[in-house]
């Protein structure tokens, strides 16, 4: 049976098991793959989307539960105001290595700084302490979050 | 050669002294010819590492065939063809870096390409494969590349002399042009390069002086980072040829295991699931999407025959490994007479160390995408060693090499595990079973119970010290796996092989008397690999703990005593100092918290780190604060210096703290992330790294930092607890009793 979802604003009818991970339908039925498996248990972050606003873990998340949310993705992140500062501070700093853990944490990342434009340190590890990075690059997500932070975000969306 | 010993240090990196421009030869490793389309084309060697100066001497009286390209194109387009891939280590900027600089053109003018698998031409001459590993890209690069760019400056600059009819010495290139000064006619390198193809190869080419650098040593900005923070760089794990099937796999369990039976009625019967697919030892479901393949994993029956290694466990392996190191192993190093200086000590100092086995643990799980047709195969995969995907998926198919097409892509983490080929290997032979392209996507727990590890060791060491307290013998016997003797057989001599023994021998300390004997004990079936840091992993553990149980026996403090020892090696002592400096050594600390140092030199760069580490009265230890001196010789991009010290130092902490995979019933028991722990942001430490200023040619930095960091910890935990951590991972141990 289809199900119909919205995902960075674009209507989709996918004809899956109503138990299929977000993740999958994105990746191998859309064809979106900047959201990344890593874990396949929320362990760790990879596939971090927003689901209205709000950071989920698309790989436990069975797309029956998001059919009719708003789903954003990495492709689309930039169109928010947050995102867009996000990835800018990233590219400032260098943050990625290898980059493949880095549509996570720039979806974690700008979902913390949508909810609280000046985050603390506390804030920052509470945020990002369910995102793996394997080449190390927390110091430089710090940083990039704390940067992104010293532009005005302002957490309203604008897509 | 002259040299100046660092002055200043930080951000600035690069040193006003001259060096001595070294001519490695240049004829044997350069090639000059007309590029297809009407250009010219350079072909030359970039060599593994000035450190191998040996391994490129045995190709010396060979004929030469390069195995990188420079292509300046009659219409400008300069392309750099090279034999090594991007992992996240900064290799596609770095490298690019050194030809801009001396073809004087701007970084953005050189287009990357990475070389197609190839080994007869691309092979790196060290290690006899086409691979990216050991931390030798901008170390190999280093000479071949900065010469190969001067020699096409030089002809370019010859070309339009002739063609103005002026002295060459007259005319200069700058922004991919050059120049007559005295007149101001300018000529475009696009309109040379035919030109200059034609010219006589130049015997000798001036490289730039370091002071006029404008590249090497200024921070570059990455090429790959814009795709990676907004999805679209592609991974091997992306890639959707058309028609393309996903596939998920399950593997023996236990090593060396077959299939038995398989039930595959209720797989069969899930939505979006095509086709089962049954091998000798392992089962894979191939479907629409990669949530129908696990569903219907999740739904097979398998029987599998366990085999042979069914009963196997860890202890039985440490076990093996306490034995062997009873009898005598195969001298690595030695230096005066180990037993009769012994004899005169005063002290005696003995410990047994040992490390677990180790996953890579990449983010991005292991993939590879196939498609078999009878007349050919196409392969889709990240790979650190292209030519060997290629070769293993002709030996499985039964085609002919040439028939083999392999697109590399971005790595997601490779740290070792894509040296390997085994994924591509399991991929083919699922792809043979099916029509059209299928994409073999790993779960988390096969990567984690398949992957090919660090091997375990274990050390005996022992020591002399005189009435000072100064070491007078140092003896080390320790006994694992050689990762070379299986992945690169020749490199296995004498019960040798260069890569184990790093870190144990050839130590910054001025010692006397020095046996080192290694044993090569193989794990029954399970397979190892070269992991971040290889053998350094282990010994530089080793040797920079047993050196701080060698301070603690001379009641002295570890920087001080290490620094006693460092006389000859200047380099060392200097990084020693600025670490202690910087780290504040000396100064009070709370109680509970440490600090604990070490100095290494491997991948012919000197290292040393301070941890600073904090440990509960339960034992939860948390590192605060590092602080990494590094002298890696000419620094080419700084900020990738940086970025690799900070993710080695995360790397080797999640090791050293966490890292263990162990053996029951002959099957691995860690699975995913919750078992097999990695570092976390609120876990992450404050990480200051300091370069010096150096003129010397570039060492390697993908890994240093992880070997070092390892001792640095486990020191600081001695410091804090006085509890001598000899046995990895420290999860547990580090309880005040």
């Amino acid at each position: 049976m289809a199900i119909n979802i919205k995902v960075n604003g674009t209507a989709q009818s996918v004809d899956v098991d109503d138990d299929t991970p977000t993740l999958w339908v994105l990746r191998d039925v859309l064809g979106m793959t900047g959201t990344k498996f890593g874990c396949g248990r929320a362990l760790c972050g990879a596939c971090t989307i927003h689901v209205d606003g709000k950071p989920v873990r698309s790989c436990i998340t069975p797309i029956s539960a998001v059919a009719g949310k708003r789903i954003t993705t990495i492709e689309a992140i930039g169109g928010t105001t947050a995102g867009k500062k996000i990835q800018q501070a990233w590219i400032a700093l260098e943050v990625p290595q290898c980059g493949y853990c880095q549509s996570g944490q720039i979806m974690a990342a700008t979902a913390l700084l949508a909810d609280n434009p000046h985050p603390t340190d506390s804030d920052i590890d509470r945020a990002m302490s369910g995102n793996i990075c394997r080449c190390g690059t927390y110091v430089r997500i710090r940083e990039g979050i704390k940067r992104a932070a010293q532009g005005s975000v302002n957490d309203k969306k604008v897509a | 050669m002259t040299k100046k010993w660092p002055d200043m240090t930080g951000d600035r990196v690069i040193d006003v002294v001259e060096r001595d421009s070294v001519d490695l030869s240049r004829r044997r490793f350069l090639s000059v010819s007309a590029a297809a389309g009407g250009g010219l084309l350079i072909g030359f060697m970039a060599v593994p590492s000035i450190r191998d100066a040996d391994a490129a001497q045995s190709v010396a009286g060979e004929p030469f065939t390069p195995n990188a390209f420079i292509r300046i194109g009659s219409d400008g387009q300069i392309v750099l063809t090279m034999p090594y891939v991007e992992m996240g280590q900064g290799t596609y900027t770095s490298i690019p870096m050194l030809i801009a600089e001396e073809l004087e053109v701007d970084l953005k003018q050189v287009q990357l390409e990475a070389a197609p698998p190839n080994e007869k031409l691309y092979a790196n001459p060290l290690l006899g494969v086409q691979a990216t590993g050991n931390s030798n890209a901008v170390r190999g690069a280093w000479q071949p590349l900065r010469q190969a760019g001067a020699t096409a400056r030089t002809m370019l600059v010859s070309a339009a002399a002739k063609r103005w009819n002026v002295e060459p010495a007259s005319c200069r290139a700058q922004s991919g042009e050059v120049l007559h000064a005295p007149t101001g006619r300018k000529i475009k390198y696009g309109d040379l390069a035919a030109d200059a193809s034609r010219m006589p190869v130049p015997e000798n080419v001036a490289l730039k002086p370091r002071k006029d650098f404008k590249l090497i040593g200024t921070p570059a900005k990455r090429l790959d980072t814009p795709s990676k923070v907004n999805g679209t760089a592609v991974y091997g794990i992306d890639v959707r040829p058309p028609g393309v099937k996903i596939a998920t796999l399950a593997q023996s369990p236990v090593f060396g295991g077959r299939v038995k039976s398989v039930d595959d009625t209720k797989a069969k019967a899930v939505k979006g699931v095509h086709q089962i697919v049954r091998l000798d030892d392992a089962v894979a479901v191939v479907a629409d999407h990669m949530g129908a393949a696990k569903k219907g994993l999740a739904a097979l029956e398998i029987e599998w025959d366990d085999g042979p290694l069914a009963k196997l466990t860890t202890d039985a392996i440490v076990g093996e490994l306490e034995k062997a190191t009873l009898n005598s192993g195969a001298v690595a190093q030695n230096i005066g007479n180990v037993e009769t200086a012994m004899a005169t000590a005063v002290t005696k100092v003995e410990a047994t160390y040992e490390v677990p086995f180790l996953a890579h643990a990449t983010m991005e799980p292991m993939n590879c995408t196939v498609h078999v047709r009878k007349d050919g195969c196409e392969i889709w995969v990240g790979s650190q060693a292209l030519a060997r995907a290629q070769a293993t998926a002709a030996k499985t198919t039964g085609l002919p090499l040439d028939k083999v097409v392999v697109h590399n892509h971005l790595i997601g983490g490779g740290f070792g595990r894509r040296l390997e080929i085994d994924g591509v290997t399991r991929a083919v032979q699922i792809a043979m079973q099916t029509e059209g392209p299928v994409k073999v996507v790993w779960t988390r727990e096969e990567d984690i119970q398949h992957d090919m590890y660090r091997p375990c060791f274990l050390d005996r060491i022992s020591a002399g010290l005189d009435d000072k307290g100064m070491p007078v013998a140092w003896s080390n016997r320790f006994a694992g796996s050689s990762i070379i003797a299986r992945w690169l057989p020749p490199g296995f001599n004498k019960g040798l092989d260069p890569d184990t023994t790093e870190g144990a021998i050839d130590l910054v300390y001025a010692l006397p008397n020095l046996h080192v004997e290694y044993l090569r004990v193989e794990p029954p079936g399970i397979p190892t690999a070269f992991w971040r840091s290889v053998g350094p992993s282990h010994n530089v553990f080793v040797t920079e703990s047993f050196i701080d149980e060698l301070a603690v026996a001379a009641k002295q403090d570890p920087v001080a005593y290490r620094r006693a020892l460092l006389d000859k090696t200047p380099r060392a002592k200097a990084v020693l100092d600025l670490a202690a400096q910087k780290a504040g050594w000396g100064k009070p600390l709370p109680a509970g918290v440490g600090r604990g140092v070490s100095v290494q030199f491997v991948f012919a760069t000197y290292l040393a780190q301070v941890a600073e580490v904090e440990v509960s009265k339960e034992g939860a230890v948390r590192v605060r604060r590092v602080v990494c001196a590094v002298d890696c010789g000419t620094v080419v991009n700084p900020d990738t210096v940086r970025a690799q010290i900070q993710s080695a130092i995360i790397f080797g902490i999640t090791a050293a703290l966490h890292g263990e995979i162990t053996l029951k019933g002959g099957r691995i028991e860690q699975s995913n992330f919750h078992d097999y722990q990695m570092l976390r942001m609120n876990e992450a430490p404050a990480i200051e790294v300091y370069i010096m200023n150096s003129a010397e040619p570039p060492g390697g930095m993908g890994e240093a930092g992880t070997s070092a960091i390892t001792p640095a910890v486990t020191n600081a935990i001695f410091a804090a607890t006085g509890k001598r951590i000899r046995k990895l991972p420290v999860a547990k141990q580090a309880a005040v009793t």
